[in-house]
């Protein structure tokens, strides 16, 4: 039975986190993400798991690696400064392959920038926040019931592919109360690592030719009789540092094809109003509801608008964008930053399509008029 | 009886990656020979280090291992501890490892009392990257940041722990390794946060540029150093002063440990 309730998103994200299995949460407060802790704290101890406010974002983040290794689902969740300091930790959860969602409430920057106020400034943080050639996966919900179905299916992307995958929430959405009517839980696909089926003395952490490009890492129930290592530095199979040429190229291309090679099952969009439509609109996040109510308006104006809208934001939906691409002759790309998407949607249509902009980054969501009057100056 | 390191060691992994003499070496040993003599069993046993020299001892060890970033080793300790508190969780650690980047992790694991026994590895030095000099270095002599040596005060490993709220602190030597030994298995059975300073040799990065390229002759220098907690008590300050203090340093055994106090607080929340 699914029960309506009057939540905010940063709680959604605390309750799905809770259904979906998460047990470790560690972190250190800060606007606009604030509300995640407080809800966790009074919530963790209920189910029995681990809730823990830490010194500083570094430590909240490597305490959620180490969970994470330990056999937990964990997470933890900042804002601007404090996801800047948990980047390194992020690299490292890439490098051991350990399954981690970060919950980002974006908000102005750079720096202290606009601690209360809206942004989708930190995309491309997301994507190469951390250094070194790694892939990321990054899910931006744009309503209130997506970001707790977004957070489900977070964890569930991190346990299948054994990978960070950040949350990207705003400072909107975050403190948005509405009424939401959660899904039964009986009703959720919840995903749990695979588990080792060979005895502890064959188990290697990263042995992909026996167990394939995904191996089996033992949940909390196995992690006491299972012993192996796991480093920061290129890795064999077995866990311990290598520099042989051959096994770090096969191994660090492999971290990236097991997500882009699985990208029909971590790929989410929408297409809102495109079949018939003339002019397309890019949107992600709670900007893309904004699209939405223009899209509307514009189709009462006589315009025919259509919306293309990523939820899973990285990967970038390549194929879809470059389809557009061949298939309009003009796009807006909307977002609440100067700038950022925009460069992967160049990327991706090559030129194949004259592309104009709605970017705002002064702490203020974007108006649907703003898009609306953009479409009437470009058609 | 004597102990059999193959049961704890991943043989296949050795040689050591450490210079020869390396202090990390007779350190590793003290650790592992105080575990045979509690007849701890390998799954029991979480070993956790960030990065330096010392901190690859997690490779070596058969017990479950990870070697995480520099100075970070305490949250992932702390986490696990947390995860699952019946397992013996240690942190193998550098000076700069524990005191430099890592020094707020430190004294916040400190303050929680959790029960981690932190051993660390107190070279003097960066040792890994070449001999800079970390907040251990002793004043006046040189690194390879401070080639005209060392204006920096030093922490005191032993004070800052127990200030932070540590409830077992305690001090020895390459030097006196079966004392080490000892200190190292007190602190493995004490329920809390256990700080073990162990002052090692690097002859390679400290020892060679400050005429103790000789490791025997650094050991020597070592044990010139140090004083029994005993002894240091009749001295003066003057005399005291570069000396380390050696001892079981603190003890206390009424603060609450942390992963008890976390386990009432579930209790609490289930019953509300
Ligand atoms: C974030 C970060 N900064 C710097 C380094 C480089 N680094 C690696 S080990 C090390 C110092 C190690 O010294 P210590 O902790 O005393 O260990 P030792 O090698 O002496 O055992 C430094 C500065 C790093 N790996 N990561
Ligand atoms: S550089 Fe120093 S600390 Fe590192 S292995 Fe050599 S002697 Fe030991
Ligand atoms: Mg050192």
């Amino acid at each position: 039975m699914s029960k309506a309730q009057i939540m905010n998103g940063n709680e959604l994200v605390s309750e799905a986190a809770i259904a979906a299995g998460c047990r470790f949460y560690a972190g250190y407060p800060i606007t606009p993400s604030s509300e995640i802790p407080e809800h966790l704290s009074k919530r963790m101890p209920e189910v029995g798991g681990v809730f823990m406010q830490f010194e500083d974002e570094i430590a909240s983040c490597m305490a959620a690696v180490g969970a994470s290794y330990a056999g937990y689902k964990s997470m933890t969740a900042s804002s601007g400064p404090g996801i800047s300091l948990k980047q390194e930790a992020i690299g490292l959860a890439c490098m051991m392959e350990l399954p981690l969602v970060v919950v980002n409430v974006m908000r102005g920057g750079p720096s202290t920038g606009l601690p209360t106020r809206v942004s989708q400034a930190d995309v491309m943080q997301a994507r190469w926040g951390t250094h070194g050639d790694h892939m990321i996966i990054a899910v931006a919900p744009e309503t209130l019931l997506e970001t707790y179905t977004e957070t489900i299916r977070a964890f569930n992307m991190a346990e299948k592919y054994r990978t960070p995958v950040y949350i990207l929430t705003d400072a909107v959405l975050a403190h948005l109360n509405g009424r939401v009517e959660l899904p039964d839980p009986s009703t959720l696909e919840i995903i749990d690592r695979t588990q080792p089926s060979v005895p502890p003395e064959e188990y290697n952490p990263y042995d992909v030719e026996r167990f394939g490009e995904v191996p089996p890492l033992p949940n909390k129930e196995k992690f006491h009789d299972y012993r192996f290592h796991m480093t920061g530095l290129n890795k064999d199979k077995t866990g311990f540092p290598t520099v042989n040429k051959e096994a770090v190229e096969a191994d660090e291309e492999r971290m990236i094809r097991k997500i882009t090679g699985n990208i029909k099952d971590i790929e989410s969009f929408e297409y809102y109003k495109m079949d018939d439509a003339q002019l397309a609109i890019f949107a992600y996040g709670t900007n893309a509801a904004a699209a939405r109510v223009a899209v509307d308006e514009a189709r009462e104006a006589g315009i025919k608008a259509g919306m293309f809208r990523p939820i899973t934001v990285w990967p970038f939906p390549e194929k879809q964008v470059a389809e557009i691409g061949k298939n309009f002759d003009k796009m807006i790309v909307t977002e609440i930053n100067l700038g950022q998407m925009l460069y992967e949607v160049e990327r991706a249509t090559k030129g194949s399509i004259e592309i104009s902009t709605v970017l705002q980054a002064a702490g203020v969501p974007i108006r649907p008029q703003q898009i609306l009057d953009k479409m009437k100056e470009v058609l | 009886m004597a102990t059999d390191y193959s049961k704890y060691l991943r043989m296949e992994k050795l040689p050591l990656y450490w210079c020869p003499g390396c202090g990390n070496g007779t350190i590793l040993k003290a650790m592992i020979t105080a575990i045979d003599e509690l007849g701890w069993q390998n799954d029991d046993i979480m070993m956790v280090s960030g990065i330096g020299c010392s901190s690859r001892a997690t490779g070596y060890v058969d017990f479950h291992t990870i070697h995480t970033l520099h100075g970070r080793a305490v949250p992932v300790a702390t986490a696990i501890k947390m995860c699952h508190p019946d397992m013996h969780v240690i942190v193998f650690s550098g000076d700069g490892d524990s005191t430099a980047i890592g020094g707020n992790h430190f004294i916040h694991a400190c303050r929680r009392n959790i029960d981690l026994t932190v051993i660390i590895v107190d070279n003097w030095i960066y040792g890994m990257t070449g001999g800079q000099y970390s907040p251990l270095t002793p004043t006046g002599t040189k690194a390879s940041t401070m080639p005209r040596g060392n204006i920096d005060p030093n922490f005191d490993i032993a004070e800052l722990a127990k200030g932070a709220g540590a409830t077992f602190v305690a001090r020895s030597s390459v030097a006196d390794p079966m004392i080490l030994k000892n200190y190292i298995k007190k602190g493995l059975s004490h329920k809390g946060m256990s700080v073990i300073d162990a002052l090692s040799n690097c002859h390679i990065q400290w020892g060679r540029r400050n005429k103790y390229g000789d490791p025997v002759k650094l050991v020597d220098l070592i044990k010139e150093k140090t004083v029994t907690k005993a002894k240091a008590a009749k001295m003066s300050e003057e005399e005291l002063k570069g000396k380390y203090v050696t001892g079981i340093l603190y003890e206390n055994t009424a603060k609450k440990e942390y992963t008890q106090a976390y386990k009432e607080l579930v209790e609490k929340a289930q019953n509300e």
